[in-house]
């Protein structure tokens, strides 16, 4: 190969999830986080939830578990086993596809202000600066409430007011591939500003920008979960965040109906909790790299 | 420009940003305020002629701009539809109940957060040291309001010794001032008790790796070669310089913060802007929606203009560089 791409070594090294691995941390967040996809995937399939079924006289409702619900009832008497497995498919898809959409953003501004710097920097980060600033919370639930409670609606509102730290984390990256001597060797072979983009700086951020977007994964699935919460979910998709709302408004707490309350909560605490292990085993597999390079 | 009143303009100048976002968000967008209103609210033509012309509504958009930032300029927040009161006076006495439930747990939250990040940061690497980071993972996974859940359910319900919802208990009757601070001060237990559990853990986190750096510092190695104890270096010498960085992000705290308040409220009812917010999610009160974002954000932005501030007089070295 005689391109410049001779000039760097391949920053995403095969043995990523090998490495992960043999972290301790990095093992356990692997496991839960399969573990859980698989839950979400299948067992929806295999315990079908009707959101129709509900009971058919009051000893029925709120009822501990019993043999043919093994995580008793909610407070219209469906079956809580089966809504929390098809609650986790809603609940993971609002946070990866949000996240999607806040890697895409803070991606594309951080590369755009760290590499071209000037006033397209000043301009990005000063709009990054504001949104890391303004309280993300009260941000959603005020566009949640004005623009509806529909699934596709809570994604892009998550996803539009996660990037900001991503944004940071991308720019000063990129900034410090900038000044490296492949960058105007690269020029100096007749590169593009598109090219060296693609070919030098997406391929050194991207160690970096997985490790953020994992974490981002689990800011987003509790992004959810609260405004689920406080009421703003979409009525017809329950996720974990919905069940929680649904079990607090009912009283299911007060009454003790713990088989109610408990199971979204593990859920969400398991799920963030295997996606953070990850996220912090990533940066200890990125930082040395990172440090012996510059 | 020095620094004080650059930083200054700065904040001005934010705060007029969230003005406008917040203008273009409910203003503009969604179409018209009013629609939104009577959407949820029965309202006779007259009283909306009356709204649209507060509004400025009849005017063009940059009109109604115009108008909104003089209703601003004028602390004028508009009129709450569920609660039949200006915006203004309710959010006065909500801020007040968010400020001592946010003032009470950020200090705990601080002060056993730094103590236990210390401790474990030196101790790097030793058994006390993974479970504390362990323990912070996993509490800093939990939702809030679940955590809240929990408490409830096991002071509130299942030991039942202690209060788990509203400021005060109702009709009270008070023996003198004492009481009646004695009765808030158990009605607060448990909503800090919440945020503390949940927010430590940052603290802890963000402490740790800031000493452990600072430990690998050439001067902590003379320290200790003048045969100091490891103690005396430790906190004369390791803490002093690791908490400089945990002021830089307690700034990103507050905006975090705010988000927990707001889960806590709701689960414990505590009156501040969250229940608030809750609510008027509830009722659609979109002004009081648009009032709270407005007050929150400028709470936030001024908090991290303090924090700014407060390290510039805190760090030495970069007091010179000025």
């Amino acid at each position: 190969m005689s391109s410049p791409q001779v000039l760097h070594i391949p920053p995403v090294k095969r043995s990523m999830l090998a490495q992960l691995w043999n972290d301790r941390m990095g093992r356990v967040g692997l496991l839960l986080t399969t573990f859980t996809l698989i839950a979400a995937v299948i067992g929806p399939i295999i315990f079908v939830f009707d959101s129709g079924a509900v009971g058919a006289d009051a000893t029925t409702l709120l009822m501990p578990p019993t043999r043919t619900h093994i995580l008793g009832t909610d407070e219209l008497g469906r079956d809580v086993f089966s809504q929390f497995l098809s609650g986790s498919r809603v609940s993971l898809l609002v946070g990866l596809m949000a996240t999607v959409i806040s890697t895409i953003i803070g991606a594309g501004v951080g590369i755009a202000a760290g590499f071209f710097t000037g006033k397209l920097d000043t301009v990005l980060m000063a709009v990054t600066d504001f949104f890391l600033v303004v309280p993300a919370m009260p941000l959603m639930i005020a566009m949640g409430a004005i623009f509806g409670q529909n699934l596709t609606i809570i994604i892009v509102i998550i996803g539009l007011l996660s990037w900001p730290r991503t944004a940071r984390i991308v720019r000063s990256q990129t900034l410090s591939l900038r000044e490296r001597k492949f960058v105007p060797r690269a020029r100096s072979l007749g590169s593009t500003n598109w090219r060296i983009i693609k070919v030098h700086m997406i391929p050194h951020v991207l160690p970096l920008l997985i490790a953020n977007t994992i974490l981002v994964v689990a800011g987003a699935i509790l992004s959810e979960a609260t405004l689920a919460f406080i009421g703003l979910g979409d009525p017809n998709r329950i996720s974990w965040g919905s069940m929680l709302h649904f079990a607090f408004a009912s009283g299911a707490v007060g009454r003790g109906a713990w088989w109610y309350f408990m199971p979204p909560g593990l859920g969400i605490l398991l799920i963030v909790l295997a996606f953070t292990l990850v996220g912090h085993a990533f940066d200890k597999i990125n930082n040395p790299h990172l440090g012996g390079s510059s | 420009m020095s620094y004080l009143p650059r930083k200054l303009l700065q904040v001005l100048g934010s705060i007029f940003a969230v003005a406008t976002f917040n203008f273009f968000l409910f203003h503009i967008i969604p179409g018209d305020p009013i629609r939104l209103i009577a959407r949820t609210q029965k309202l006779d033509p007259e009283a909306v002629a009356e709204l649209r012309k507060k509004f400025g509504l009849d005017g063009s958009i940059i009109h109604q701009y115009l108008v909104y930032l003089k209703n601003l300029a004028h602390a004028d927040l508009g009129y709450s539809f569920s609660l039949h009161e200006g915006v203004g006076s309710v959010l006065l006495r909500a801020l007040g109940h968010t400020a001592l439930l946010l003032t009470v747990s950020t200090l705990i939250v601080v002060i056993i957060g730094i103590a236990i990040g210390v401790y474990a940061g030196s101790r790097q690497g030793k058994k006390s040291d993974s479970w504390i980071v362990i323990s912070s993972l996993v509490f800093w996974s939990m939702p809030t309001f679940w955590v809240g859940m929990l408490l409830v359910f096991v002071f509130g319900v299942w030991w039942g010794g202690l209060p788990i919802s509203g400021i005060t208990t109702p009709n009270a009757v008070y023996s003198g001032s004492l009481s009646y601070m004695m009765d808030i001060a158990r009605h607060l237990i448990l909503p800090t008790l919440t945020l503390a559990l949940v927010d430590i853990a940052f603290f802890i986190m963000i402490t740790r790796t800031s000493l452990i750096e600072v430990m690998h510092e050439d001067y902590m190695l003379t320290a200790r070669g003048k045969g100091l104890s490891r103690k005396t270096v430790v906190w004369k010498h390791g803490v002093r310089n690791a908490l400089l960085p945990v002021m830089t992000a307690s700034a990103l705290y507050i905006s975090a913060l705010v988000g927990g308040a707001i889960q806590v409220e709701v689960v414990y009812s505590w009156p501040g802007m969250g229940l608030l917010m809750y609510n008027s999610v509830l009722a659609r009160d979109y002004p009081v929606l648009e009032a709270c974002f407005l007050v929150s954000s400028i709470v936030v932005l001024l908090a991290n203009f303090a924090s700014d501030v407060l390290y510039r007089v805190l760090d030495p070295r970069v007091s010179v560089a000025r």
